[in-house]
C-alpha cells in the first residue's frame, strides 16, 4: 500500500472517530454538535488534541467522556470565534441609517444577540445605541453556548493592544465620540464601561437543542451558523424567524446568505451589501 | 490521476503575481481554483481588481456555495476559507500564523476531502504560510507546484514549501498558468504522476 493510500485510510478511520467523539459528547452531555460543518469542527478537534498531548481521537473521546475538565475545555475550542468590535465597520453604519430609525419608533427594544462569543460585538452594539440614544429602553439578550466564553463577554476586559483597530473600525462605524471615552486602561488590558452592560443579559442559549425564548425586535447572528451543515442552518432560520416580531431585523455575518434557506422569501432585504433583513411575512 | 481542485496560496508580492498567473489560465479551465492571498482588513475591493485581469468568473465565496469548475475562488478578508465535500465553510476561528484568511487552512482542508485530486501551488510570500499544508496535500497524493524562489518577488514561502516536502515542479511565475493548463487538459482517469 503507498503511503499516500495509508493517509486517505487513516482520514477515513478519523472521520469515524469524530462522529463517535461527538455522539458521546452528545450522550453524555447534552452538547450536540453532531450537525456542525465537517472540515472546521475536526480542525478544532486536532488542534484541542495536540494541546492536550493526545495522538487519537479514541483516545481524547476517553478523556473527553470520563473528565469534565477535558469536556469544558473541548467545548471552549469549538466556541471561540475570535471577532473584533464593529467587526464590518460598514455593517454597523448601515444599522445606525437603516436600522436605528425604525427602533425610534418602538416605545421598548428586545434585541437577540445569538452566539455573541466573548461579546465583542455585544458592546459595540452597546455603544452605538448609547450614542443614538436608545440604549436606556433596549434590553441585548447575549447568548452563547459555552458558560465560559460568556464569563468573558460579561467581564468586557480586552486587550489593549486591540484598541488601535478598534477605534478605526469604529470610526468608520460612524462613532461619534471618542472611542477611549468607552473603557478604561490598566496595564495590558481595558475594561468597558460597566453602564454599557446594565441592560445587557449574558446567558447561555443552544441554538443547536434550545428553543425560542422570547420575542424580538433584532436578532443579530453574525458568522454563527457558518459552523453548521445545511440542515442545521435551516432548523435555526426557522429558530430566529419563529422569534422575531413582524417586522423584525434580522442581521447575518457578511459571506452569510438568505438564499436557499426555507426562510429566503419571508424577509425583506433593507440592505443588500451588509447583510441585514426584515421579516415581512 | 485526475485532478479536482487547484488550491493556490501566496502572500507578499501576491497581487503581482496572480495579475501573471490568472489572465494566462485557459478560458475553459476546467479545475476550481481557489486562492488564498494575505490581505488586510481593509481590502474590500480585492475580488473587483483581480477580476479584471482574469478572463474566468472570480468570486468570494459565501458560506456554504457549491464549488463549480471553471471559476476562481478568493478567500474572504478576515474569514478562513475551507472545503468540504459540498461546497465552501467560512470560519472565524483565530488566525493561524497571524493569518485570516491562512493558506494552511485552505490546503489541509482541501487535502482531507480531495485526497489525492488536489493540485497545490504555492506564490510569492515573506512567511512561511502554506508550507504545512503543501506538505499535507503531497501527503495524500496531491501535486504540489511552488514558484521558483530565484524569481520571486519575496522567496520565504516558496523556499518554505521546498523545505517542508517534496514538491513536483519549480516554476519561474510566467510557466505556473500554462502548467495548470496542461494539467486539466489531461483526460480524467489519466495518470500524470506516480
Amino acid at each position: 500500500m503507498t503511503s499516500a493510500a495509508l493517509q486517505s485510510d487513516q482520514t477515513q478511520l478519523e472521520d469515524i472517530e469524530i462522529a463517535l467523539l461527538l455522539e458521546g459528547l452528545y450522550r453524555v452531555y447534552g452538547f450536540d454538535f453532531r450537525d456542525y460543518s465537517p472540515a472546521s469542527i475536526k480542525r478544532r478537534i486536532l488542534e484541542r488534541m495536540r494541546a492536550e498531548k493526545i495522538a487519537t481521537v479514541s483516545a481524547y473521546q476517553d478523556c473527553v467522556l470520563h473528565d469534565d475538565a477535558c469536556m469544558e475545555r473541548l467545548l471552549v475550542g469549538l466556541s471561540v470565534h475570535v471577532t473584533s468590535m464593529f467587526r464590518d465597520p460598514s455593517f454597523y453604519l448601515t444599522f445606525r441609517q437603516k436600522v436605528v430609525p425604525i427602533l425610534r419608533t418602538y416605545p421598548t427594544v428586545r434585541i437577540w444577540h445569538a452566539g455573541c462569543s466573548t461579546g465583542e460585538e455585544v458592546y459595540s452594539m452597546a455603544i452605538l445605541l448609547q450614542e443614538e440614544g436608545l440604549y436606556r429602553k433596549c434590553v441585548i439578550y447575549a447568548t452563547d453556548i459555552s458558560r465560559e466564553v460568556l464569563r468573558k463577554a460579561r467581564e468586557g476586559i480586552f486587550p489593549l493592544a486591540a484598541m488601535q483597530e478598534y477605534t478605526g473600525n469604529y470610526m468608520k462605524a460612524g462613532g461619534k465620540h471618542e472611542f477611549s471615552d468607552y473603557y478604561t486602561a490598566h496595564y495590558d488590558n481595558v475594561i468597558f464601561h460597566p453602564a454599557l452592560k446594565t441592560n445587557v443579559v449574558f446567558s447561555e442559549h443552544n441554538l443547536v437543542t434550545d428553543g425560542s425564548f422570547n420575542e424580538f425586535h433584532v436578532i443579530l447572528c453574525r458568522n454563527v451558523m457558518i459552523y453548521f451543515n445545511k440542515a442545521l442552518q435551516e432548523r435555526v432560520h426557522n429558530l430566529i424567524y419563529d422569534s422575531l416580531s413582524m417586522f423584525g431585523v434580522f442581521g447575518l455575518g457578511n459571506k452569510e446568505s438568505l438564499k436557499f434557506t426555507p426562510r429566503a422569501d419571508f424577509y425583506d432585504k433593507l440592505d443588500s451589501r451588509d447583510k441585514l433583513y426584515r421579516k415581512v411575512r | 490521476m485526475a485532478f479536482e481542485i487547484v488550491v493556490v496560496g501566496t502572500s507578499y508580492g501576491g497581487l503581482a503575481a496572480l495579475q501573471v498567473v490568472l489572465p494566462a489560465l485557459a478560458p475553459d479551465f476546467g479545475l476550481p481554483i481557489v486562492v488564498v492571498q494575505h490581505r488586510g482588513k481593509d481590502t474590500d475591493n480585492l475580488c473587483e481588481f483581480l477580476q479584471r485581469h482574469c478572463a474566468l468568473p472570480l468570486a468570494e465565496p459565501n458560506d456554504k456555495e457549491a464549488i463549480a469548475p471553471g471559476r476562481v475562488y478568493l478567500a474572504p478578508r478576515d474569514y478562513h476559507l475551507l472545503v468540504e465535500r459540498d461546497g465552501f465553510a467560512l470560519s472565524t476561528e483565530a488566525p493561524v500564523g497571524y493569518a485570516r484568511p491562512s493558506v494552511n487552512v485552505l490546503f489541509e482542508s482541501a487535502a482531507d476531502v480531495y485526497q489525492g485530486h488536489v493540485v497545490g501551488v504555492i506564490l510569492t510570500g515573506a512567511n512561511a504560510d502554506g508550507a504545512r499544508g503543501l506538505a499535507k496535500i503531497k501527503a495524500y497524493g496531491g501535486l504540489c507546484v511552488v514558484e521558483d524562489p530565484a524569481g520571486a518577488e519575496s522567496r520565504g514561502m516558496p523556499q518554505a514549501a521546498i523545505a517542508a516536502t517534496k514538491v513536483d515542479a519549480i516554476l519561474p511565475l510566467r510557466e505556473i498558468a500554462p502548467f495548470l493548463n496542461q494539467l486539466c487538459q489531461h483526460e480524467p482517469g489519466s495518470s500524470y504522476a506516480s
